[in-house]
């Protein structure tokens, strides 16, 4: 495997076969030169990267719990000025420096522990303004204990605790925009991206680390297992996700929005949803509706943006 | 040599709290309000506010991040502090086994509360009592120059075991009294401290350190046994510490506080502010040639089995007071105190008081009356509440 891609993320680790994890992981933090500490939310990351008495991890790493990887990094970040503080006041006093370069310090979770269980503990980070950037990389779903309902699973898709059936279509609402969630905290750099599109990824990866403060990457992760297709479809129904409009990659950068990928003909949204096993139900008569309700939302949703980029 | 350039202050346990931090100044502190923790964390905002100290506060959203930032400062290789109570210590119970399993040692002070519902924000021992297996060290205090004494012993223990450690006010009585105490100077209180050195770091990127493990059926039991052998060097270091604090400062703390046991035919048992009453009570009835006496308890976590067994064998009978109530088994000190005699081959009869929950009020007549029981040979199986 590439020596430098693994620098800080080891092969070895333990996600499923087609898994864009390792890949998104990988992409954002090549994007700097910069030592990195990583905060990582319980889930399916964590779960693959560290089975004692191994570790994936190349670089420090901490895992504390499902829904606190923002308020650890917060401490994280306190103890760094911390040291910082000490090791300029010793400069001072002995013209030396115990504790070297600042390092870039950066969250990843999943889209349980961002839009569920850990919004609380992401809402006072970005409030407080730490440095640092939150990734979360959004399968839809709690995949790492079998594919449950999040706030982040979109409307119709069939899951473990909303399953499709008789008296029910699956995910009952849309999910939350969490884009415009943390927009709201007034961060100077978000953006939406896709694991499909690296360099696009890894674009937004650099800003992000580069804004002073905190900023945010939500990044769409095809889950093979889950969303029910074949793991040689994975980068193509990424793509989907983008092509239909389902999934717009653009960048809030200090209140203005920039569309990333513009289709001059969007594909119907069908296009994506009949890959995926999850939403196969839909595609039954009697819940036909859903798909023409998931692409009017989609339309709506794509307006908006068009909208505020004020772009046509 | 002793140390006695110590001034004579005025201070509640809250603010001889914050006194402390002052000295210690660590370098991370992750506030959040709960009454009746909340003049703690207020006098050392004003404290930072004044440029009196270093430390970088994070101003938290719950106690659930207070516990977490403080967890993430701790792996970062710095002194990282919190405080709180009831709701809130609560609200951070997951977040204290994690601190405890990664072996960082995180310092709280608790004033410790009565727990919801029904809501009351008063002095009792039932949210403390909570954490007794969440693997932190608990010290108990009487009042304010305790908080202030085993905050010494309490970090550098925390440090030198690597087990966080909780040092233990009742909520109002000893976090809102006004009491005389004695302040010990800067210089000397940071040379007891010392600088902390950590073994492993967030911050070292020569040799990186993944915090946080994934343990299958095959590891897990072993961290356990880990942290549980850690637990007995704690009893062992606690004793050590406590000597070097006597050095320093010349006074003598032991695992717990023997009042007036010499002699003593009858004993009660019994932590936090309630133990001045108490002493009181035996004082009144030692005047009366009544042979009583008194066991305070202060090192809860690890709990000193052994040395509690030899301290009361001698004992005809004796009370345990508890200010807390676990609903459907007998209370938590006196649970404790049957297992230490018990496992001492001592089958002295044992009583069990609970008195004070959500900060009633214990009266000297009260206690006075438990050593009359004691006494009069009153024992019963029955938990009895003074109220």
């Amino acid at each position: 495997m590439n020596q430098e891609l693994t620098k800080k993320l080891a092969p070895g680790h333990t996600t499923c076969a087609g898994c864009g994890i390792p890949v998104i992981v990988r992409t954002i933090l090549g994007a700097t030169k910069d030592p990195v500490i990583v905060s990582n939310a319980t889930g399916c990351l964590e779960v693959t990267t560290t089975i004692y008495p191994y570790t994936a991890w190349k670089i420090p790493y901490i895992h504390s719990a499902f829904e606190n990887a923002a308020a650890t990094i917060s401490g994280v970040e306190a103890a760094q000025k911390a040291l910082l503080k000490k090791a300029k006041l010793k400069k001072s006093a002995k013209g030396g420096s115990a504790f070297g370069g600042k390092a870039k310090l950066v969250v990843f979770g999943g889209d349980g522990g961002t839009y569920d269980i850990g919004l609380q503990s992401l809402s006072g980070a970005l409030e407080r303004g730490h440095e640092f950037l939150y990734v979360c990389y959004d399968n839809g779903g709690y995949m790492n204990t079998g594919g449950q309902r999040s706030g982040g699973t979109p409307l119709g898709a069939n899951t473990e605790t909303e399953p499709a059936g008789l008296d029910s279509f699956g995910k009952s609402r849309n999910r939350k925009d969490l884009m415009e969630i943390v927009k709201s905290h007034g961060i100077k750099y978000l953006a939406q991206a896709n694991v499909a599109y690296p360099n696009d990824l890894a674009m937004k990866a650099k800003k992000a680390l580069e804004t002073k403060g905190p900023s945010f990457l939500l990044v769409l992760q095809p889950c093979t297992n889950l969303w029910k297709f074949p793991t040689s479809r994975y980068v193509r129904l990424g793509r989907l996700a983008t092509e239909t409009n389902f999934w717009p990659l653009y960048e809030i950068e200090k209140g203005n929005y920039v569309i990333n990928y513009v289709n001059k003909n969007p594909k119907k949204v069908e296009e994506f949803l009949k890959e995926q096993g999850r939403f196969k139900h839909l595609f039954e008569e009697k819940n036909k509706k859903v798909i023409k309700e998931i692409q009017k939302s989609v339309n709506g949703n794509w307006k908006k943006l068009v909208e505020m980029s004020g772009s046509k | 040599m002793t140390n006695k350039i110590y001034k004579v202050k005025a201070m509640t346990g809250g603010t001889a709290a914050a006194e402390f931090l002052r000295q210690a100044e660590p370098d991370v502190m992750a506030v959040y309000p709960i009454t009746p923790q909340t003049p703690i964390v207020e006098t050392f905002a004003k404290m930072k506010a004044n440029g009196k100290v270093l430390t970088e506060i994070i101003q938290v959203e719950s106690e659930h991040s207070a516990m977490s930032a403080a967890i993430g400062a701790s792996a970062g290789g710095v002194r990282s502090v919190t405080a709180t109570s009831s709701q809130g210590l609560a609200l951070m119970h997951e977040m204290l086994y994690i601190a405890s399993g990664l072996r960082l040692p995180v310092f709280m002070y608790v004033s410790a509360r009565a727990l919801s519902a029904p809501i009351n924000i008063h002095g009792e021992h039932g949210d403390v009592m909570g954490s007794r297996d969440a693997g932190w060290i608990q010290i108990f205090s009487e009042n304010a120059q305790e908080v202030y004494d085993n905050s010494f012993i309490a970090m550098k223990l925390s440090e030198r075991v690597k087990i966080p450690a909780m040092v233990i006010m009742d909520g109002f009585h000893t976090s809102h009294t006004v009491e005389r105490m004695n302040v010990q100077d800067d210089k000397t209180t940071k040379k007891f401290l010392g600088d902390y050195k950590p073994e492993k770091s967030l911050f070292d990127f020569k040799d990186p350190t993944s915090f946080g493990f994934l343990a299958l059926q095959n590891s897990y039991f072993d961290f356990k046994i880990e942290q549980a052998e850690a637990f007995k060097e704690a009893l062992a270091e606690y004793k050590k510490i406590t000597s070097e604090f006597k050095i320093t400062f010349g006074k003598s703390y032991d695992y717990f506080e023997k009042y007036k046991l010499e002699g003593a035919e009858y004993a009660i048992v019994i932590a936090g502010s309630a133990s001045g009453t108490a002493k009181e009570a035996v004082d009144k009835l030692r005047s009366q040639g009544k042979k009583v006496g008194l066991l305070k308890i202060k090192l809860f976590r690890p709990f000193p089995y052994d040395n509690l067994a030899q301290a009361l064998k001698s004992m005809k009978g004796i009370a345990v007071l508890d200010r807390a109530i676990s609903l459907g088994a007998y209370p938590p000190i006196y649970s404790d105190v049957v297992n230490a005699l018990r496992s001492a081959d001592c089958g002295l009869p044992v009583s069990s008081y609970i008195y004070g929950l959500g900060g009633s009020d214990i009266l000297q007549d009260e206690i006075e009356n438990v050593f009359e029981d004691l006494i009069k040979w009153k024992f019963s199986k029955e938990i009895k509440y003074l109220k």
